[in-house]
């Protein structure tokens, strides 16, 4: 024989899935709602999406190269998903710099310090997040009211930063109710309506005003077998259970389970960011008990806390006790003797 | 639980088993089974038969040897075998095609069994009777039920879950009264009357075939089962039939079942029916590459060059030869390597199919937990293994592993899970095999 | 304000006092009398807990070395005599020396010499390939070439040669701890005795396949000829399963049966060159150069 053949331990074969497979098919189902953020915020989504990504991959690589001298690694698509990410929880009005801080702060800290891919403990895109958030608390809250193309790009100076943007609708309520008022009255006077939600016509960051498009995402991504239904579905299961047993308790002071799951980023959370591979658990009984402990912590946040929105640091959080549910929960072996 | 669908490739199921010439020399290893190598017979010089006792086996555990061929013994010296070193066999020089008397080699199908259950068992061990599935575990061990337990279920593996072998299929489709014999010859060995045989799915003319016949044999039911890799492992095979599991590092014998794959039950039929040890078998040769896929009967010690030439020869861009299925079966650095009893198959990769992905970080996606037929945690054990951390790979239950090879075919940063896990599992198994000892 | 200040010093001292005389009571119940010579003597080895000695590291050399009686079985390879004269001293018994050693790769399977005939292509250890087959050459004893040894040589003293594809020991910091010895599947590694200015022989093959055989996958195999075995003065090579073996203990380094070898088997490393008339001349006047080479061969 001329060349010489290959010798390998089995199996021979390969399933041909791959890294960038995975990551390539998020940014697909990622897709729906950035189209969705496109239409309601205009050329401003699209300038926070393309810079988002942008310096997110532009940092993977810088650090790669000439910090930690390694190969770039560019290509698989993570540092794409965290850009997208990181633009899906910001509102479409941010001065540049504030985006590339955030994309450092995602990167850099978030993933590269811990050993880039597969290393990071938290959600590189949350940890950009909740940075951004806690150093710039008026310009992170204050979302652009959706006016498609007609929204301002640029909202430059804090003078008419109230005049062209709005709160969230938990915000509204939490606002409302530190003021006295009933969530009957609080929903008239503000006009809100479900369908609004659902279809996306609300302020918000860019990822999580539209729940249709971010349950086609979900589908998308649980025919592809990207994800599996055990965390989504305990988040939202949780926290439907929590806030309902909060509103039949008083339904003028506590928002009813819908109303909690299709605002405030919870289904953006739920189905793109805590099913994050690197930080959530790796099986499915762990992953349930995660998805309780964000909705668990997502309602507390919401419903005792001071800010109007957990879904975040609720993430952060159990990403925390991801290493933990993975050391004692175990998946049910074959043949064990009970 | 658990488990992969990789593609079939079943490419060789259109060619009925053919008998492939006798060679002209063949080697014969001493340890073609599973545990002591048998002790060698016969000397330089000496003259076989077919069918010849020529090396007994050594202890319990372990297994006759029968020659394959007639003619003179060349010498005893190293051959290289499947294992990949050269190990102790037993070369004979082919003259003629003389058979022992005492084979029956008549066609017809003999279907009353004179023997009673000690005597199959002892037969079985005479006749060099191992499992063919490719463990080579020796078959009158298995038939032999340890004191204080009982079977209560005889389970046939017809399930040939691994991609592009055919062998098994191909009995049952050629040979199903002949396997239903057998089925009553193992149920006599343990007394037991329930018999099922597992199929899967994507052999729907094999189940046709065998529940016709089925009828005429009381106790014994053909099972269709739905199409998914690892099933034809032993456990995954007995849970899918019983819906027991076999207790972790316990044996099938624990919850009454006994299992007995196709090819071990044609070979059974054979030594008890026909007088006939085993001396050949059915072997796949198969491949996209291989211009006639075919199933061949080939005697035991052909070299693997000869099955590859009748099947049209080594395809030019070959990369890797495999002895057994894509997913667990042994890659050959040669095909100067003897047909041993656990050779399934023969299959030719294309060069450009023989590599392996680029290993990336692992990404923790839990695809290999998802798979794994034994509710391990892959991508730990791997890690664990990588970083010889003995203790903690037996807590995490190691020795459960059984090879099957899900985790490395699924996982997609390419990582050789199933390597590392198999170098800590034969660490940690030697370190148990001390302590015990100890 | 000043009360805040005052009350939260007179908290955090409270607890702090309290801390402490619980903590020295808990102290006092659990302490163990430990012989404070186990510190000592721990105190004198190298602390490179490299587990040369068989133990898991200094500390519990050390506690073998105070409870047990004498030095039986008990040595330090990489402090060597010096080490164990100090441990002797604290523990006033009498010191044992032993000859100090050094690694040596039993292979000269380089890539030139043992040409390939497989390509392996799965994790790349030397235990895993060894568990799938014999190698990528036509030697199933020889050297794979992937460095488990250099991965557990706690000492830096190890290698990978990129050109040969063998490991290379560097003498000056090899302290035959012996972990390359344990981690080999193909047991290539040999401690040996180190002789004057680092000076080797010994045959770089561990082949056991017959001479042919052996010859045709490696061009410096080992043939199992016996013609070293006949002309060494000393009754220093032995011969066994196809192969030679030089006791380095009996060997007088006198180079006999280096150019003795039909396949350039047997490696001399250290020596300063051959002159035309080789072997009496230098045997006679073995210490006159301090040509010592480095061990790249």
């Amino acid at each position: 024989m001329s060349k010489l053949i290959t010798v390998s331990p089995s199996p021979h074969i390969h399933s041909g899935q791959s890294v960038e497979k995975l990551m390539y098919g998020v940014v697909i189902a990622m897709m729906p709602a950035m189209l969705v953020s496109f239409y309601f915020f205009g050329l401003g989504a699209i300038y926070v999406t393309l810079l988002s990504v942008a310096s997110c991959v532009g940092f993977e690589y810088l650090i790669q190269k000439f910090i930690l001298k390694q190969k770039p690694s560019i290509t698989d698509g993570s540092a794409i998903v965290t850009g997208i990410l990181l633009a899906f929880n910001l509102p479409s009005s941010l001065p540049p710099f504030i985006i590339i801080v955030g994309a450092l702060l995602a990167i850099g800290v978030g993933k590269m310090t811990f050993g880039g891919l597969g290393n990071n403990p938290f959600n590189p895109a949350l940890v950009g997040r909740v940075f951004l958030l806690l150093s710039f608390p008026t310009r992170m809250t204050k979302y652009p009211l959706a006016e498609g193309f007609n929204t301002p790009l640029l909202i430059p100076t804090n003078d008419n930063l109230d005049a062209v943007t709005g709160a969230t609708p938990l915000g509204l309520v939490k606002e409302g109710l530190k003021n006295g008022e009933s969530i009957t009255s609080i929903f008239q006077h503000n006009g809100i309506n479900y369908t609004d939600f659902f279809m996306g016509s609300i302020g918000g960051s860019l990822g999580e005003i539209a729940a249709f498009a971010l349950i086609i995402g979900l589908v998308y991504m649980l025919i592809k077998k990207i994800i599996t239904w055990h965390i989504p579905v305990s988040i939202v299961a949780t926290i439907a259970v929590f806030t309902g047993i909060l509103w039949g308790f008083n339904p003028e002071s506590y928002a009813d389970p819908l109303f909690h799951i299709l605002t405030g980023g919870v289904l953006l959370g739920a189905i793109f960011m805590a099913t994050d591979y690197v930080t959530s658990p790796m099986n499915p009984k762990g992953q349930i008990y995660y998805g309780i402990g964000i909705g668990v912590i997502t309602v507390v946040i919401r419903v005792f806390g001071v800010y109007p929105e957990g879904v975040s640091f609720a993430i952060l959080i159990m990403n925390g006790f991801t290493p933990l549910i993975n050391r004692y929960v175990k998946p049910r072996r074959f043949g064990k003797i009970s | 639980m658990g488990g992969v669908h990789p593609p079939e490739n079943k490419l060789s199921t259109k060619s009925n088993i053919t008998e492939l010439p006798v060679p002209k020399a063949v080697i014969i290893p001493l340890g073609q089974h599973l545990g002591v190598p048998a002790k060698p017979l016969v000397n330089k010089g000496d003259d076989v038969k077919v069918g010849q006792l020529i090396a007994a086996s050594e202890g319990f555990v372990s297994a006759n040897i029968h020659s394959s061929v007639s003619g003179k013994v060349l010498k005893i010296d190293k051959a290289l075998d499947s294992s990949g070193y050269t190990r102790d066999a037993i070369f004979i020089n082919v003259e003629g095609d003389e058979w022992e008397d005492s084979i029956d080699r008549s066609p017809e199908i003999k279907k009353e069994i004179s023997l009673s259950g000690a005597e199959i068992t002892k037969k079985l061990a005479e006749a060099g009777i191992v499992g063919l599935g490719g463990a080579t575990f020796p078959s009158h061990v298995k038939a032999s039920v340890p004191k204080g337990k009982k079977a209560e279920y005889l389970i046939i593996n017809g399930v040939e879950c691994e991609p592009y072998l055919t062998a098994d299929h191909m009995i049952m489709l050629e040979k199903p009264e002949e396997l239903l014999v057998g089925i009553e010859i193992i149920k006599k060995a343990l007394g037991v009357s329930a018999a099922i045989i597992g199929i899967e799915n994507n052999k729907p003319d094999a189940i046709e075939k065998l529940s016709d016949i089925a009828g005429s044999y009381s106790g014994t039911t053909i099972q269709a089962l739905k199409v998914q890799y690892p099933q034809g492992g032993e456990k995954q095979l007995i849970q899918a039939i019983l819906k027991r599991e076999v207790p972790s590092g316990g044996l099938p014998i624990d919850i009454g079942a006994v299992v007995f794959n196709v090819g071990t039950v044609y070979a059974i039929y054979e030594a008890i029916q026909k007088n006939k040890p085993l001396f050949e078998r059915v072997v796949t040769v198969t491949g996209k590459s291989i211009s006639k896929p075919s199933n061949f009967k080939v005697r035991l010690g052909t070299q693997v060059s000869e099955l590859i030439e009748a099947a049209g020869g080594l395809p030019e861009d070959t990369g890797k030869i495999i002895n057994g299925g894509p997913m667990m079966g042994k890659s050959l650095a040669s095909t100067e390597i003897p047909v041993v009893k656990g050779s399934s198959g023969i299959l030719i990769i294309k060069d450009e199919e023989s590599k392996r992905k680029e290993i990336k970080p692992c990404i923790r996606c839990s695809k290999c937990v998802s798979v794994c037929p034994m509710g391990l945690e892959p991508f730990l054990l791997g890690v664990l293994g990588e970083k010889s951390m003995f203790a903690r790979l037996e807590e995490e239950k190691v020795m459960d592993c059984i090879e099957c090879g899900s985790c490395s075919f699924t996982c997609p940063s390419g990582r050789p899970l199933l390597d590392f896990i198999r170098f800590g599992k034969s660490n940690v198994g030697r370190i148990i095999r001390s302590r015990k000892q100890s | 304000m000043l009360l805040v200040i005052v009350d939260t010093i007179a908290t955090l001292s409270g607890l702090g006092i309290t801390a402490a005389v619980v903590l020295y009571f808990v102290a006092q119940k659990f302490k163990v009398y430990e012989d404070p010579r186990i510190d000592e003597v721990e105190e004198a080895l190298p602390a490179a807990n490299c587990g040369g000695c068989g133990f898991a590291g200094c500390r519990n050399f050390a506690e073998s070395c105070v409870k047990s009686e004498s030095f039986e079985g008990l040595y330090c390879p990489v402090g060597g005599n010096e080490v164990m004269t100090n441990v002797a001293r604290i523990l006033g018994r009498e010191a044992i020396t032993q000859d100090p050693q050094v690694a040596v790769l039993l292979c000269n399977g380089t890539c030139e010499n043992r040409p390939k005939t497989s390509h392996y292509d799965g994790a790349s250890t030397c235990a895993i390939t060894s568990s799938v087959y014999g190698g990528d050459t036509g030697c199933q004893f020889g050297c794979l070439g992937h460095g488990d040894c250099v991965e557990v040589c706690d000492f830096d003293a190890l290698h990978m040669d990129p050109v040969t594809g063998l490991p290379v020991v560097d003498d000056s910091k090899c302290t035959a701890c012996g972990a390359c010895v344990k981690a080999c599947p193909k047991n290539l590694f040999e401690l040996r005795k180190r002789a004057k200015n680092d000076r080797k022989i010994y045959v770089a093959c561990k082949n056991q396949d017959k001479g042919g055989i052996a010859k045709k996958s490696c061009s410096v195999a080992c043939i199992g000829c016996s013609k070293c075995f006949k002309v060494c003065p000393f009754e220093a090579i032995t011969m066994a399963d196809n192969l030679a073996y030089i006791d380095a203990d009996k060997c007088r380094l006198c180079r006999k049966c280096v150019t003795e070898c039909p396949t350039n088997a047997i490696i001399e490393i250290g020596f300063p060159p051959r002159k035309i008339k080789t072997e009496e001349t230098a045997q006679a006047n073995p210490d006159k150069t301090e040509n010592k080479s480095d061990n790249n061969y």
